[in-house]
């Protein structure tokens, strides 16, 4: 308990005074930003008020969290690898697909008009469906609905190149997740899931991410968790990787039986996941480790 | 109750069958966070305990705990408390009942428990993500748990 007190004590005192983070010095937390010299990334910002009683003092971007290299990478899209998958979401945009003889483009046609802003709401309440639906939810639903197309696989490479296309178009805006409303009980499911232990390690998402974030585990350097980068170009699998997939990588470390990417379970957290993140801004696709 | 634990171990380590019956995690006894009875009966291997804290398929201790006398290993984490003298700030007993359970002496404590088998959400098998079959393993042995006390004893501030 003394260390924990002592660790978020440094963590203050690095940040206020411009240090390294914690002991490992891995990143640099002062360093800003600004992708292709043009696009200021919010990675600091205050504590969203349904966050007052979680013992944090503001929230931050998985991305101060890395090493200079993999910071650097983020910071041109000629050096980011996520836009290699970008670009293939564009042919996905732009091909007839399905019995009705539609592309993406024959109702929203330019994505960088229609798809502007439309990533900083999501998870977000659908009214004529009455659920609360992620982004992923709501191509697949074009795809069967509008198209008469095969749904997406959840978590599949051509779903991860939609999401980072479409979320593109919202980079360098801040998220803006509405938690109120009809989406407030699912908000609250998923609330309560980012605090419930599981499996054999007996961990929730906050013991990791809440009380340990600027802590090393093993040679990992605990961050808050956030989502504001999905889809993520992960160094570590050189692809992109979607929300769904490292919410069920996250539990499986645990020693738990996980839920399903596309579950009730993982939407909620989601949806409670991305409202931790408001007024941090859209970084996808960004570049982890 | 933990009067008649110490008996039946004193009765079995008399008999000479301790040693083939460990403590089982369900017949564990807390003391005030602590556990005084070894789950083996047998002094415990310190070499064996400082591999089985740097070992990823072992205790891996050293993900979340710094260990200065098991720097051979690389990359020791933050999210524990140092571990350098601990043999002087804890009894044997204190370190048994925080590795079987550390949620006993610590309430809330992330540390995951060493010697628990049962009270889990969800729990998986192994890390595959998919349901357990069948009754848990604990993380680590009873004996892996005394080889680990005994390393952990050594660790004295000089």
């Amino acid at each position: 308990m003394t260390k924990q007190t002592s660790t978020k004590a440094l963590l203050a005192l690095t940040l206020a005074g411009g240090a390294l983070w914690g002991a490992a010095a891995q990143a640099d937390e002062d360093a800003q930003l600004v992708i292709n010299g043009e696009i200021e990334i919010v990675t600091k910002a205050p504590l969203p008020a349904h966050m007052e009683e979680a013992n944090m003092d503001a929230i931050y971007s998985g991305w101060l969290f890395r090493a200079d290299e993999t910071q650097q990478t983020q910071m041109d899209d000629f050096d980011n690898p996520g836009m290699i998958f970008v670009d293939q979401g564009m042919d996905q945009w732009n091909a007839v697909d399905g019995s009705e003889g539609k592309s993406c483009a024959s109702c929203h046609e330019d994505v960088e008009t229609s798809m502007k802003g439309v990533r900083a709401e999501y998870p977000k309440w659908n009214d004529n469906a009455e659920e609360v639906r992620t982004l992923v939810m709501q191509i697949n639903d074009c795809r069967t609905e509008q198209m008469g197309a095969e749904p997406y696989g959840y978590t599949s490479g051509k779903m991860a190149n939609m999401e980072a296309l479409i979320s593109l178009q919202s980079r360098g805006m801040p998220v803006d997740v509405a938690i109120d409303g009809p989406a407030e009980s699912m908000w609250a499911q998923g609330k309560e899931l980012y605090y419930t232990r599981t499996g054999q390690l007996d961990l929730s998402c906050a013991s990791c991410h809440e009380e340990n974030y600027g802590n090393m585990i093993r040679a990992d350097h605990l961050s808050q968790g956030q989502i504001n980068g999905f889809p993520v170009y992960r160094l570590k699998n050189t692809k992109l990787n979607t929300a769904h997939a490292r919410f069920k990588g996250c539990v499986r470390d645990t020693r738990a039986e996980t839920f399903k990417p596309g579950s009730p379970e993982f939407v909620a957290l989601e949806l409670y996941v991305a409202s931790r993140g408001n007024g941090l801004s859209v970084e996808a696709p960004s570049v982890r480790n | 109750m933990r009067l008649s634990t110490v008996t039946l171990v004193a009765t079995l380590v008399a008999s000479g069958a301790a040693f083939a019956n460990p403590v089982a995690p369900a017949d564990v006894t807390f003391d005030e966070g602590a556990v005084g009875v070894s789950l083996t009966g047998a002094p415990g291997d310190p070499a064996n305990g400082a591999a089985i804290m740097k070992d990823k398929g072992q205790g891996n201790c050293i993900a979340c705990h710094e260990v200065t006398a098991l720097k051979d290993a690389p990359f020791h984490g933050e999210v524990g408390p140092l571990l350098d003298g601990v043999g002087d700030r804890y009894s044997e007993a204190e370190l048994r009942g925080i590795l079987v359970n550390a949620k006993m002496p610590f309430e809330g404590s992330v540390m995951p428990a060493y010697y628990k088998v049962d009270g889990f959400n969800r729990p998986g098998n192994a890390y595959t993500g998919k349901a357990a079959e069948g009754p848990l393993d604990p993380l680590l042995s009873a004996a892996q748990i005394e080889d680990v006390i005994a390393f952990l004893m050594t660790l004295k501030d000089e």
